[in-house]
């Protein structure tokens, strides 16, 4: 009733063209910017930005860089931390030896030199394909893994291997507390959302897209698989990179080669495959499951009452986090986002559905 | 399932997950109470389990214990509650924001029991104002409080356990002198936990002249046969033993296996509990490890234990494992906080306490010999006396053997050369504050 285009005409091709060509979609887009950008920063409570809205947003950003790669250019990739742990160390060395650099400059460099990489261990992927090409990947996670473990310079000498940052200085704003690193987190992650959708909308991203669905036509059409993959490693990596340096920087504040092991590579996955491949929508969703779930089933048996051991409780957090990811994969094989798109196609025709 | 059916589903989910974020937004209010809240970081599950449990129940019988016995601390209820973080620094970074604000005063102090945390949480307590008790871990270089405001690596550091562990094995050689050519063997938790000790003992092997040979073991340490191939090629002399849960256990059979004499193995005192050393059972006889404090046996806190908290139905473990390594490790862990919570009560009066108002406690800790009798933990530590430039407030260790069924002090007390560490110190906490642009405080000014 509400949510339909009825007497919405498309009068040029700019209209035509809009990200997003739905009124009420615009509106809805809109009042939710609005809502995170000032509502939020009034509502939420310090534990909800630092445990829950902060991660979220940097790992939503990841998502969406590996999605770039897996959903919408169709090639596997288990090594993703591995460029987050790049793009972080990049970004740690930047600031470290290059003195008063900023900190957004360190971190578009730190994704530049993460894109560099990925499209070094992105090069197999020329004459291997599907899980060939995922344990290429793999390769990368844990020799890249051992580096940063290993040669010290990286590390800037700590004998500890952990390194640690100063609080970020953006130009004189101090960003201190949980609300101003949300609201940065916030306006990077946007930009970042709003390139990617125009990203796979533009000819690349239909060259990905085109290498995905068969490569050979896509070869025969005109599209070089050479620069379409490549590309889609390097931006895709340039993603990571710079969501790794902000949960390096904004998030963690001090950390160790762990912290971008192989648990977080598979994470990110499943946060693409739960939230929906090829689909930036998707990303958030996923990333939302993955970060936010496990908290939240931890907390419930505090909240209700139940007087369960904390060992107990961690164990069926973690059986009913594993159960729910099962179920959802089994009613919407596509994701999060498809049962999004099933949930706006049904309001279409709501209340008189045929 | 059809389309309706789903789109009901999926409105059910947002409506369930829109639900769960407003509670979690909503931090409940507590009164103004007579309460003193303790956070516990605990692991319950996962690869650390089998030495993080223990701890725990240490831990929390022993506050348990002083809300029986004495109604709290001079009157001021303890109140506790568990998180578990699996040992892992993401999750246990999450814990601490959970529990920071909680009780009347926020959180009192903060152990969190694993050195990755402890690395995450260092530039977090001083923006919090919560000091950080890392009692024998954490990192080496916070003895330095004019940097290291609100870390207390109370009894202990790895550059002690370091230290003390060449010292023994000299003394064992007939003087430090004949440590010269000697080959010794690190083998390490491949995480700034097991890369803590490295510094000191190269710069040891420097001094001494003997050969280091660094063994890294990934996490979670279950496979270490490359480690022990390399082990039975090189034949060090002797092999220094940094890991923890299933890790040292793995390590030991692993020991046991390759035939290399365990007489010549020694662990941190992470190393040396009764988790890491009963899969092996009677092989891992003559295995050593460092102790602080604490070691097993029961005293007479343990008396008051099992009267006051296990004697009611409210232990935290079973009944026989009160006494274990680990446990009392944890019970001495939770009684210096509780003593750095009463000093601070003798200046600030007897009410809850800020962390700020603990921290000047735990500065001006002082647990004399008198004191720990008093405390029923006579034999089980060595006095602490901290202040603004030592956070650590002892330096000193001794050795235990394994029999095969029990732990037993084989060594004297041992006190860590100072003047070998005190520079390391001294140039790590200055790097760290030159990094993290942090002005060092005044040590002479403080009282």
């Amino acid at each position: 009733m509400f949510y339909r285009e009825n007497g919405q005409f498309k009068r040029t091709y700019r209209q035509d063209e809009a990200l997003l060509p739905i009124a009420q979609d615009r509106i809805v887009m809109l009042a939710l910017l609005v809502f995170a950008f000032v509502g939020v920063p009034f509502l939420a409570s310090n534990y909800l930005f630092l445990s829950i809205l902060n991660p979220f947003l940097i790992m939503a950003l990841a998502a969406i860089g590996l999605n770039l790669l897996v959903g919408y250019c169709g090639q596997i990739s288990i090594g993703h931390a591995a460029f987050m742990s790049v793009g972080a160390y990049a970004a740690y060395n930047l600031m470290l030896r290059v003195p008063n650099l900023s900190f957004l400059v360190a971190l578009v460099l730190a994704g530049l030199i993460a894109a560099l990489v990925g499209m070094l261990f992105g090069i197999p992927s020329l004459r291997i394909k599907g899980l060939y090409l995922a344990v290429a990947t793999l390769a990368a996670q844990f020799f890249i893994d051992w580096m940063f473990a290993r040669v010290k310079w990286f590390t800037g000498y700590q004998s500890s291997g952990s390194v640690s940052t100063p609080v970020l200085n953006l130009f004189g704003w101090q960003l201190d507390s949980p609300v101003k690193k949300y609201l940065f987190l916030l306006a990077v992650v946007t930009v970042f959302t709003l390139l990617a959708r125009n990203l796979v909308r533009g000819h690349i991203g239909r060259a990905w897209m085109a290498i995905r669905d068969m490569d050979v036509a896509a070869e025969v059409i005109g599209i070089r698989p050479v620069y379409a993959k490549l590309t889609a490693f390097a931006v895709s990596s340039f993603y990571v990179g710079v969501a790794g340096a902000l949960w390096g920087f904004v998030y963690l504040g001090s950390w160790e080669p762990l912290a971008f092991n192989i648990n977080m590579s598979l994470d990110l996955l499943f946060m693409i495959i739960i939230g929906g491949m090829g689909s930036i929508l998707g990303s958030y969703f996923g990333a939302l499951f993955i970060v936010a779930l496990p908290i939240v089933l931890d907390r419930v048996p505090a909240w209700v009452g139940a007087p369960l051991s904390t060992a107990m409780a961690s164990h069926l957090a973690s059986m009913i986090f594993g159960t729910l990811i099962v179920f959802f994969l089994i009613v919407e094989p596509h994701g999060l986002a498809r049962l999004w798109a099933i949930g706006k196609e049904k309001l279409r025709l709501w209340p008189f559905p045929h | 399932m059809n389309l309706a059916a789903k789109t009901r589903f999926l409105a059910a989910s947002v409506g369930t997950v829109a639900a769960v974020i407003s509670i979690t937004a909503s931090v409940p209010a507590f009164a103004q109470a007579k309460e003193q809240f303790f956070p516990e970081l605990v692991y319950r599950t996962g690869p650390y389990a089998p030495n993080g449990v223990p701890f725990a129940n240490g831990y929390s019988d022993y506050l348990k214990l002083l809300d029986a016995r004495d109604g709290g601390i001079n009157g001021v209820k303890i109140t506790f509650e568990e998180c578990e973080t699996g040992y892992s620094t993401a999750r246990g970074v999450e814990c601490y924001e959970r529990m920071k604000n909680k009780g009347p005063t926020g959180a009192t102090v903060v152990q969190p029991l694993s050195t990755g945390i402890t690395f995450a949480l260092t530039p977090k307590a001083p923006r919090d104002k919560i000091p950080l008790i890392t009692a024998g871990y954490g990192r080496a270089d916070s003895v330095d409080g004019s940097v290291f405001t609100w870390n207390f690596p109370l009894g202990g550091t790895y550059w002690d356990a370091a230290d003390i562990l060449i010292q023994h094995v000299g003394k064992k050689e007939g003087g430090l002198a004949k440590l010269k050519g000697k080959k010794i063997a690190l083998v390490y938790h491949d995480s700034p936990y097991g890369k803590e000790p490295i510094p000191l003992l190269e710069k040891r092997s420097k001094m001494l002249g003997f050969d280091l040979l660094l063994l890294p073991v990934t996490h979670p340490g279950v496979e270490q046969s490359a480690t022990w191939l390399q082990i039975r090629q090189q034949r060090p002399d002797y092999v220094f033993l940094w890991g923890w849960g299933v890790m040292n256990s793995t390590a030991i059979k692993q020991a046991v296996a390759t035939g290399y004499p365990l007489n010549r193995m020694y662990g941190v005192w992470w190393s040396g509990a009764e988790p890491d050393v009963r899969p092996a059972g009677e092989d891992a006889k003559a295995y050593n490890a460092l102790v602080f404090l604490a070691p097993a046996g029961r005293g007479k806190v343990h008396e008051d234990i099992l009267k006051y908290v296990y004697d009611k139905g409210n232990g935290s473990g079973k009944r026989e494992d009160v006494g274990e390594v680990l446990y009392n490790r944890g019970m001495v862990s939770a009684m210096m906080a509780v003593e750095g919570v009463k000093r601070a009560q003798k200046k600030y009066g007897r009410k809850p306490l800020t962390g700020t108002q603990v921290r000047w406690g735990l500065e001006h800790l002082s647990i004399n010999a008198a004191d720990i009798k008093k405390l029923g933990f006579e034999d089980f530590m060595e006095p602490i006396h901290t202040s603004c430039a030592d956070h650590e407030g002892a330096h000193s260790a001794r050795i235990e053997t394994w029999d095969g069924k029990n732990w037993h002090v084989t060594s004297g007390v041992y006190h860590s050369d100072l003047s070998v560490i005190r520079p390391i110190i001294k140039a790590s906490a200055a790097k760290y504050a030159a990094e993290n642009k942090i002005t060092p405080r005044d040590c002479s000014k403080e009282k």
